[in-house]
């Protein structure tokens, strides 16, 4: 929880990592590019004072995770959204088993998302089964940028990818999260391109479909989708940390967020541990919108208390004091099923 | 034989598809050796994992441009530190284009992808525009732009860059052209106008974010990079940065 001037705030973070990737676990050139691109994104948006150093950045463990978030960094429940990475990584990027066992010790703290491929066809299917009952799956995590074998990804209407997830909506796995990142096959067009999240939304009204990133670097794509599709969510990982460096560009994702979507399908994230929320919920909760940028309305406290917690608490059926949640007047996210 | 000034104004007129800036002012150039008649040029990306078909475009971009150029015998284009420059490269040298350098990756051509992007150019520098004479003029509203013709734009960078848009798709720059037009140059509805001025503003931001990312990111990556970096061309409104320690 977050109080400032009077106001309480409950704070989902709703795509957090417990990553590893330290020399002994990359399995080559990729798995450092890959942490070195992630560090530059640190090191570029964060506020000095929040910088870490590369040793730090390249491994946490659970508990610099739960001190960052829980004890310094003003969350109530985070949620993680792991990538595999397997061709980066020796034991994958996101730690699963490491995870998992700190969610369980944390219940009421860390939900648990796995990570699913739908180029390993049917015997991917049957582990999917399983994990959902292992651990209990809300949600997944899917990076169609994933490298697998020959292929450099893969898109969320193809054939196995609708057999996925017919198979989530069957085990009420309800949160579909998407990183879109480059590299997909064939490479004629467009790797940011936004077109398949259509598709499945469309197909599957029973899921929610949260793009993380809300579509960056195509915002304007994800906007046209998601004012069609009541069931497409924003993710603001990445986003957020423009409030330091960009502010004005914060303020303009925010506003064409809020025109093209409506504040019940916009869920905040520090994406840890790309950055850590502490400094990002404290400036979220003092931003407002530029009094030139007329173009937009001025952000309320109600918007930002949804934003920072409520709407993702609401997908997520966390339990919410009282004393956080919104007068009834005012109704909350509406998730799906 | 060829002169350094030469060549740096033949890659200034390579565009970064996706930002929409010569890769001359985003600092992309790593380095440029001019040797008589030789010339080559290492090109430098913000991150590892940018997207392979647009270092391939603007890579092999610059070395057409290079080539083209009289006076140059062999053009050299190396991208440097990037997931696919084993691959870029060795295509760039053979000459391959692109379906020789990605092979079954490649289907047909990156054409379509070229046309995606010019489209957004345009629509974003439209979007410049207008918003330009909105705030110039407060009696001026959304559904009034539906009236603009070219001739009430005002001289300058942002008329300029929507002139040069519009013809790289073949869209008509006389003064009685329309402003507010669709990919092909039709004119919307009257009432449609404030929504698809806020689809095109969303654009423009997507763009101009992006660059701004890019541009910082380049500048993280490589110390040093931002001295050769030039800022776009003046915006609607300013735009606060604040560096941080390593940029």
């Amino acid at each position: 929880m977050y109080s400032k001037d009077g106001e309480h705030y409950f704070i989902v973070d709703a795509h957090i990592a417990l990553w590893d990737a330290r020399p002994e676990n990359q399995l080559n050139i990729h798995g450092k590019q890959f942490i070195d691109c992630f560090y530059d994104y640190h090191r570029n948006l964060s506020p000095e004072s929040e910088q870490w150093t590369y040793e730090e950045y390249l491994y946490q463990g659970g508990e610099r995770l739960m001190k960052d978030l829980f004890t310094d960094g003003y969350v109530d429940h985070a949620i993680f959204q792991p990538a595999h990475l397997g061709a980066f990584y020796r034991n994958g990027f996101g730690q699963t088993e490491e995870a998992f066992a700190l969610a369980r010790r944390h219940p009421d703290k860390l939900t648990y998302n796995h990570c699913w491929d739908p180029r390993h066809e049917q015997a991917g299917l049957d582990q999917l089964r399983r994990d959902a009952e292992r651990f209990g799956l809300k949600g997944v995590k899917l990076y169609t940028a994933e490298w697998q074998g020959d292929s450099r990804g893969y898109k969320l209407d193809d054939p196995w990818s609708y057999r996925y997830l017919e198979a989530c909506q069957e085990l009420g796995i309800r949160n579909i999260h998407i990183h879109k990142g480059p590299t997909i096959r064939p490479l004629d067009r467009d790797a940011f391109d936004v077109a398949d999240i259509d598709k499945v939304a469309t197909d599957f009204t029973g899921l929610n479909f949260v793009v993380e990133h809300c579509g960056l670097p195509r915002l304007e794509d994800f906007c046209w989708i998601a004012t069609q599709e009541p069931n497409v969510h924003a993710g603001l990982a990445v986003a957020m940390p423009f409030i330091h460096t960009r502010p004005r560009y914060f303020a303009q994702i925010i506003g064409e967020l809020l025109y093209w979507l409506d504040e019940n399908r916009i869920q905040f994230s520090s994406d840890y541990a790309l950055w850590t929320p502490r400094w990002l919920v404290e400036a979220f909760v003092d931003f407002q919108i530029p009094d030139d940028m007329t173009e937009y309305a001025p952000l309320t406290v109600a918007q930002k208390k949804k934003i920072l917690g409520l709407n993702a608490a609401a997908m997520y059926d966390l339990p919410v004091p009282e004393q956080l949640r919104l007068p009834r007047e005012e109704p909350q996210a509406v998730a799906v099923a | 034989m060829v002169t350094e000034e030469e060549a740096f104004a033949a890659l200034h007129t390579v565009v970064d598809p996706e930002l929409d800036e010569p890769i001359t002012d985003l600092g992309f150039v790593r380095s440029l050796d001019v040797d008589g008649p030789n010339v080559t040029v290492h090109l430098r990306l913000p991150t590892s994992f940018c997207a392979p078909n647009f270092a391939y475009l603007m890579a092999s971009d610059a070395k057409d441009a290079l080539t083209a150029l009289p006076g140059v015998g062999r053009a050299e284009v190396w991208l440097d530190d990037h997931h696919d420059s084993e691959v870029i490269n060795r295509g760039l040298a053979e000459d391959a284009g692109y379906r020789g350098t990605f092979g079954a990756e490649a289907e047909h051509d990156l054409d379509e992808l070229r046309l995606t992007f010019r489209r957004k150019a345009h629509t974003a520098a439209m979007e410049r525009a207008l918003t330009q004479l909105l705030r110039a003029d407060p009696r001026l509203s959304e559904e009034d732009l539906h009236d603009v013709t070219i001739a009430d734009l005002p001289e300058g960078a942002q008329t300029e860059g929507l002139l040069r848009r519009r013809e790289a798709l073949g869209l008509g720059t006389g003064p009685a052209e329309p402003v507010l037009v669709d990919d092909h140059g039709a004119p919307y509805p009257r009432e449609e106008v404030p929504l698809r001025l806020r689809f095109a503003r969303s654009i423009r931001i997507s763009i101009d974010g992006n660059a701004h990312f890019c541009r910082g990111l380049l500048r993280t990556r490589y110390p040093g990079s931002g001295e050769d970096q030039a800022p776009r061309a003046p915006e609607p409104f300013s735009t606060t940065t604040v560096r941080t320690k390593a940029s």
